[in-house]
């Protein structure tokens, strides 16, 4: 077929600008960012981005089947991209370019591959309207205009394509008409026109083709489907450790901190913010969502991206916005309830297809709450003077700490005698319920002839929830303290009871200059265990247990299996698993500070994971964390079934069965 | 016109022991606080700051480490901070005390209208609650203690209205400015220091006043214009009750023995 070249150039060419010109605007102002470096690692980098992005990975993962649907649509399109390439320099020049100019050995198969990926790819989006329409899942805005008129225009533009080379096959212009077997059947429709029409309507569905694809590109910048632009860069520029430990911040006079304002992200959270497909994984992940808290992981990142389009423009010409970042009321603008609802248990992170960092925008947030304006829920007030004057969160006197080994004879930590220090930590040390865990830790520890100490009443609290919670400048100051006594002490292995102590002292110190051999009491059990170094007899029966994953150990630090197999060893049998379980674990609700504030919006998140595991019948659940220990108690008081079910600390059930 | 408040650094008395020989205070190693009354009265007076402009000046009278708790009152917006420091005012006890701050009270007043001193009801170390009536009967200003709630400030009348808690009833006074008013805990919630005022507060001026900047005969300040003198100081046998149990690390079983005798007495009563 002919095309009007004069016409077609400067359509082309006006789409072109247009679509040049919205990439422009959106991503200048990414620039607005602060800075972060992304950079590092580049041979990592393209190895994550081959695997995740084009392998899809990050979309057929944690048993979303539909994530198939988005492998098939995703390669088609990165295929098709060529046959639109070519159709779009072919309209420039139809004499020239054309890759039926090509020997037949290439362009046959070519012809036969394009026909067989636009139905494959037609088909992906019938699934997806149907989905939509359908059975549209609850976590996500399913039945959205933004995406019918995206599946709606690759409908279109699939059948424009068979349509097209449909009248060519049917005007016999066509020489790979055998292998084109859809583009074949639609060419019987247009079988019986006369020369004349079939002209006209080739012509017709050319340009049909050529708008719907130009319109598609123009559309993309302009809505959720922006992603296909930014998904595989932000795949490239995702966090490379595990671990997406908050960056520290600087106490200089004159500095802000936080987040209060759009533009003092870094740019790649800004970056973050566009590159959202909208999926809803993290929603259906996030426990505060699921338990109807007002936070949606999903809407954090969204609302970040309309602060942005609204007020980024303002910013660049340093006009005032007046839209707040933190404040609720409107879209694009964040709660302060929205905010201090997460548990930071990162469950939202480890689903989301694109690598989105929602916890530390969360903490960032938090941090100008906190910092800059002193705002946070009245409970958190005692929390924080406790922790800075006492450094605990009770506010208990800091000599009690030592209180728990009264009956012991515990050696003080001394580097050169003493091999490991025992960090204790608040709860283990105040706590009357976890002190019974420190305790089994001491005994086990004493059995297998660990040689260790402690800091007594020179241990501080670790700070853990004051960084989650935002307060840097506190924990900034009690990790320096920290630190020093560390190192002044010459401390190089660390045991901790805590998860939330592991994971500071093993990843968030590393940030003042400490490398610590640190490792948790699971760990430490299943190796003594498997070395033979603590034999047991096995244990009064502890009937079904079912086992919890604390967020701490597993998503932040990938401790899975050691729990696990140390139960496994005591009770001969594999502790029953929960529907989430492992990396898709669901939080008992204390974590990221929630443990100080009240939860009064929705269902408690605790009264929630404790059904959860009431419905697979224990008789002893099984926890590794102080926190998660007082959340399944206070759950099972509250569903009257702290009489049937114990909650044991992993330490607990070992030590239970030690050989007398 | 100013605010002027008087903070006292007291030691955190939750962490005091007492040694079980000699029977003194052991106050080694006990961290030094701001008094907790004193964080109300601070808090109130800035409250008075964002209501009606009032600049804060915030006083201590005490060893130089004192700085510490000034600076506390810096961060938590107070504009100025005094600290009167000298070994001449040591040992004071309430009447000694109340000479210097009043003195430094009349002081600031030379330079800018006063509106209202505060204090907190009481210290936390002493417990005298004397300071502040104190320091109101030696300048001549009406006396507001047990403040729960400041109602008002009438600038152009120049009267403040507060409301006293009193055994079983309140009562509303109105009276002039200036005004001493001493506050009780439960009249705010104090607010949290931001980190820029944290950051500022660090290295912020604290003026010092010893003696030679107030001037005052040695002879009615300190230990030498102290009307009590310390003999000794113990603590008191326990005549009456008993500790049950070990709470900390055995609570139900603590918990039962309580309800045992609660009920053995016919406190309490099974249905």
């Amino acid at each position: 077929m002919s095309v009007n070249v004069a016409v077609f150039i400067p359509v082309l060419v006006i789409a072109a600008a247009l679509f040049i010109w919205s990439c422009f605007r959106r991503f200048r102002l990414v620039l607005l960012g602060k800075p972060a470096n992304r950079f590092r690692n580049i041979g990592k980098r393209v190895k994550s981005m081959i695997y995740f992005a084009f392998g899809q990975r990050c979309t057929v993962n944690h048993g979303y089947k539909f994530g198939l649907n988005h492998l098939v649509l995703f390669w088609c399109f990165m295929i098709l991209l060529i046959a639109n390439t070519e159709f779009l320099l072919h309209g420039l020049s139809p004499n020239v370019i054309s890759f039926s100019r090509l020997t037949h050995g290439v362009y046959y198969p070519l012809a036969y591959i394009f026909d067989v990926l636009s139905v494959l790819a037609l088909a992906s989006v019938i699934i997806a309207i149907i989905r939509r329409l359908v059975f549209p899942p609850y976590y996500i805005q399913a039945r959205s205009r933004d995406a019918f008129t995206i599946l709606g225009l690759i409908a279109v533009l699939m059948l424009a394509f068979f349509s097209l080379h449909g009248t060519e096959i049917a005007q016999g212009k066509e020489i790979a008409a055998k292998y084109m077997p859809i583009s074949n059947a639609f060419s019987h429709i247009f079988s019986g026109a006369s020369a004349g029409t079939l002209g006209a309507y080739a012509n017709a569905f050319w340009w049909l083709h050529a708008v719907v694809l130009l319109s598609f590109l123009n559309y993309l910048p302009y809505s959720k489907h922006m992603h296909i632009l930014t998904s595989i860069p932000n795949v490239f520029f995702r966090s490379t450790t595990k671990v997406n430990t908050q960056l520290p911040e600087e106490f200089k006079k004159g500095n802000t901190f936080g987040v209060g304002q759009v533009n003092q992200f870094s740019w790649k959270d800004l970056f973050d913010s566009y590159s959202c497909t909208e999926c809803g994984r993290c929603s259906n992940m996030c426990p505060a969502t699921y338990t109807g808290k007002l936070l949606n992981p999903r809407l954090v990142i969204h609302d970040i991206k309309v602060n942005l389009l609204k007020n980024g423009p303002l910013i660049a010409q340093s006009k005032a916005t007046n839209m707040p970042l933190i404040g609720g009321g409107q879209e694009g603008s964040i709660a302060d309830e929205v905010l201090w609802a997460c548990t930071t248990c990162g469950a939202c992170m480890e689903v989301c297809p694109v690598f989105i960092e929602h916890v530390p925008k969360i903490v960032d947030m938090r941090r100008n709450l906190v910092e800059m304006k002193a705002k946070f829920p009245t409970e958190l007030l005692p929390f924080f003077e406790n922790i800075e004057q006492r450094s605990n969160p009770w506010g208990i006197v800091p000599s009690d700490r030592i209180k728990w080994a009264a009956d012991l004879n515990v050696k003080p930590f001394e580097a050169g005698k003493t091999e490991y220090l025992f960090y204790v930590g608040c709860f283990g040390a105040f706590d009357a319920r976890s002190r019974k865990v420190t305790l089994s830790i001491a005994q086990i520890l004493n059995t297998a002839g660990i040689s260790w100490g402690i800091l007594g009443k020179d241990e501080l609290c670790c700070g853990d929830s004051l960084r989650r919670l935002g307060n840097e400048f506190v924990f900034d100051r009690m990790a320096r303290d920290n630190v020093k006594i560390f190192k002044d002490r010459g401390v190089k292995k660390v045991i901790t009871e805590c998860p939330h102590c592991y994971n500071t002292l093993k990843n968030d110190y590393h940030q003042y200059g400490i490398e610590l051999d640190v490792i948790h009491h699971t760990e430490l059990l299943n190796n003594l265990i498997k070395s033979g170094k603590l034999s047991l007899n096995g244990s009064k029966d502890l009937g079904n247990v079912v086992f919890h994953d604390s967020c701490y150990l597993g998503r932040y630090n990938n401790i899975y299996e050691a729990p696990r197999q140390a139960v496994t060893s005591v009770t001969h049998r594999v502790p029953t698993e929960m529907e989430r379980n492992l990396e898709k674990s669901f939080c008992c609700g204390a974590g990221g500070g929630r443990m100080w504030m009240e939860e009064s919006t929705g269902k408690r998140i605790d009264v929630e994971r404790v059904e959860q595991a009431l419905a697979k019948n224990p008789s002893t659940i099984c926890v590794c964390c102080p926190y998660c220990l007082t959340m399944f108690e206070d759950g099972l008081k509250d569903k009257k079934a702290d009489e049937k079910v114990q909650v044991l600390d992993l330490a607990e059930i070992v030590a239970g069965a030690l050989k007398k | 016109m100013l605010v002027v408040t008087f903070v006292k650094q007291v030691p955190d008395t939750t962490q005091v022991k007492v040694d079980p020989v000699t029977g003194t205070l052991v106050r080694e190693g006990v961290p030094f606080i701001m008094n907790p009354f004193d964080v109300h009265a601070l808090e109130e007076s800035l409250r008075l700051k964002d209501k009606y402009g009032f600049r804060v000046i915030v006083l201590s009278m005490g060893p130089p480490n004192t700085e510490v708790t000034l600076r506390k009152a810096l961060a938590l917006g107070a504009d100025e901070a005094i600290l009167l420091s000298d070994r001449v005012f040591g040992g004071a006890d309430t009447l000694a005390t109340s000479a210097v701050l009043a003195e430094a009270t009349k002081k600031l007043a030379q330079k800018e209208e006063i509106a209202i001193v505060m204090c907190g009801k009481q210290t936390i170390d002493g417990d005298t609650a004397q300071v502040g009536p104190g320091i109101a009967t030696r300048l001549g200003y009406p006396q507001l203690t047990l403040v729960d709630l400041i109602v008002n400030v009438d600038l152009q009348a120049k009267k403040v209205k507060v409301r006293r808690r009193l055994e079983g009833r309140y009562e509303i006074v109105e009276s002039p400015l200036p005004s001493l008013i001493s506050i009780l805990r439960r009249a705010n919630r104090p607010r949290y220091p931001v980190v820029p005022r944290r950051l500022m507060a660090q290295d912020a001026p604290v003026e010092l006043w010893n003696n030679k900047v107030m001037g005052l005969k040695e002879d009615t300040i300190g230990l030498k214009g102290s009307a009590t003198q310390v003999r000794k100081i113990f603590s008191p046998e326990r005549t009456k009750g008993e500790i049950l149990g070990d709470g900390a690390n055995k609570p139900e079983e603590t918990a039962k023995l309580l309800i045992d005798k609660l009920l053995a007495k016919n406190i309490i009563c099974l249905k």
